[in-house]
């Protein structure tokens, strides 16, 4: 028997990010069409639905860091005991 | 009590969440399966007293805010039956352990309802009630049931008024509609001060050890009392409890201390109408049966 479960992202308003809303138990699309109507927007509280089983998403949960990537990022980068050697040769340090 | 079990604990103290894939202790996934399951219990058995009531509605307008309230409420069994199965119970072994009197649900759903009166405090002062404790929810520790929460309180924010509503019609109506009211007032003011539960403090309940409630059972009492008896006694109704009065200099409210058994009693399935709920919902699940079996099998 068909019984699977249906992740619902909701989108509340024209132009904002879709976001996670629930989950629900539907045989096939027709129905997982229907709950997700009927769940998630009787109140005109979505101006649309992503509808998807959940066997289809990929999740991923672990970011390991194994090559240190930090350089990637903004605290990758310590600036300042550099700045102040340079500002020193420079003579423009502030004292 | 295992390193690793007192580090989630610290964690889960400090205001941290678990996701249903992080790992966990197993006496917390067991608490969270019991709680979170008798909440999803008591919204599915919580629209029996409601749908007695569809077919009597005094007007349209109620039959219709009445019917969407118990919609809701179907609804909200079945998100949280989905943060249950996520934790490893399926759907199917909850609804058996209901039927079969192993799970347990909420005590206010355990009472009849005698009257329209009944309708109106039900939904204004047991949702109320209702609302303290699952507003107190949002801060859950597992957050998937925190999240589903944050729909669940938005849902039900009508319902409240709409019992409000039904309750202020009735006393601005006849005599005979006020004392309606007045009745159901005293049938329920019992079961709505048993509704958070003994008077335990927070340090010594493991739902708030484990930070899956956020406050202590007094407290929610304490602000449920603060919330409405004013907005009772302002209509005229008289809360039938003579030592209720609010300590002016603590702030605290003092009342005649609850029966506490009374409390055991109904939630362990000796309600007045626990058997008789119980029955009905049994009947509906063998009646509909032959519905899931052919969707399933077409979808197959």
């Amino acid at each position: 028997m068909a019984d699977l479960i249906w992740e619902v992202f909701r989108q509340e308003r024209k132009g904002q990010a879709f976001v996670h809303g629930g989950s629900f138990h539907a045989p096939d699309r027709a129905f997982a069409e229907a709950y997700a109507r009927e769940f998630y927007a009787r109140r005109q509280e979505s101006v649309a639905l992503w509808v998807v089983p959940r066997e289809e998403i990929m999740a991923i949960e672990e970011f390991p860091d194994e090559f240190d990537l930090k350089y990637r990022r903004v605290d990758g980068y310590s600036i300042k005991a550099r700045l102040k050697e340079a500002r020193e040769r420079a003579g423009t340090a502030q004292s | 009590m295992d390193a690793r079990t007192q580090e989630f604990l610290e964690y889960v103290q400090a205001g941290g969440q678990v996701e249903t894939d992080d790992w966990m202790p197993d006496e917390y996934r067991a608490r969270l399966v019991k709680f979170i399951e008798m909440h999803g219990n008591s919204e599915l058995m919580g629209v029996l007293p409601e749908r007695d009531w569809i077919l009597r509605a005094p007007t349209l307008q109620r039959k219709l805010a009445l019917t969407a309230k118990i919609q809701d409420e179907v609804g909200h069994c079945q998100l949280i039956y989905r943060v249950v199965e996520d934790l490893g119970k399926p759907r199917e072994r909850c609804l058996d352990d209901l039927l079969s009197g192993k799970s347990k649900f909420h005590n206010v759903f355990h009472y009849p309802t005698k009257s329209w009166g009944d309708v109106g405090v039900i939904a204004w002062l047991v949702d109320a009630a209702a609302i303290i404790s699952q507003k107190a929810l949002l801060k859950c520790s597992y957050a998937p049931y925190a999240r589903v929460m944050k729909k669940v309180c938005w849902e039900e924010s009508f319902h409240i008024l709409h019992g409000r509503d039904t309750v202020l019609a009735m006393v601005t109506g006849t005599p005979a509609q006020f004392e309606l009211v007045q009745e159901a007032l005293n049938r329920w003011w019992t079961p709505l001060m048993h509704f958070h539960g003994t008077p335990i403090p927070a340090e010594e309940d493991p739902m708030f050890v484990w930070r899956i409630k956020s406050q202590a059972n007094e407290d929610a009492r304490q602000q449920f009392l603060d919330g409405y008896v004013p907005q009772i006694r302002e209509l005229g109704l008289e809360i039938p409890d003579p030592k209720l009065r609010k300590d002016e200099e603590t702030g605290v409210w003092e009342y005649t201390e609850p029966d506490w058994d009374e409390l055991m009693s109904v939630v362990t399935g000796h309600g007045p109408a626990s058997e008789e709920r119980l029955a009905f919902r049994r009947l509906s699940r063998n009646e509909v049966d032959w519905v899931a079996k052919v969707v399933l099998a077409e979808a197959a």
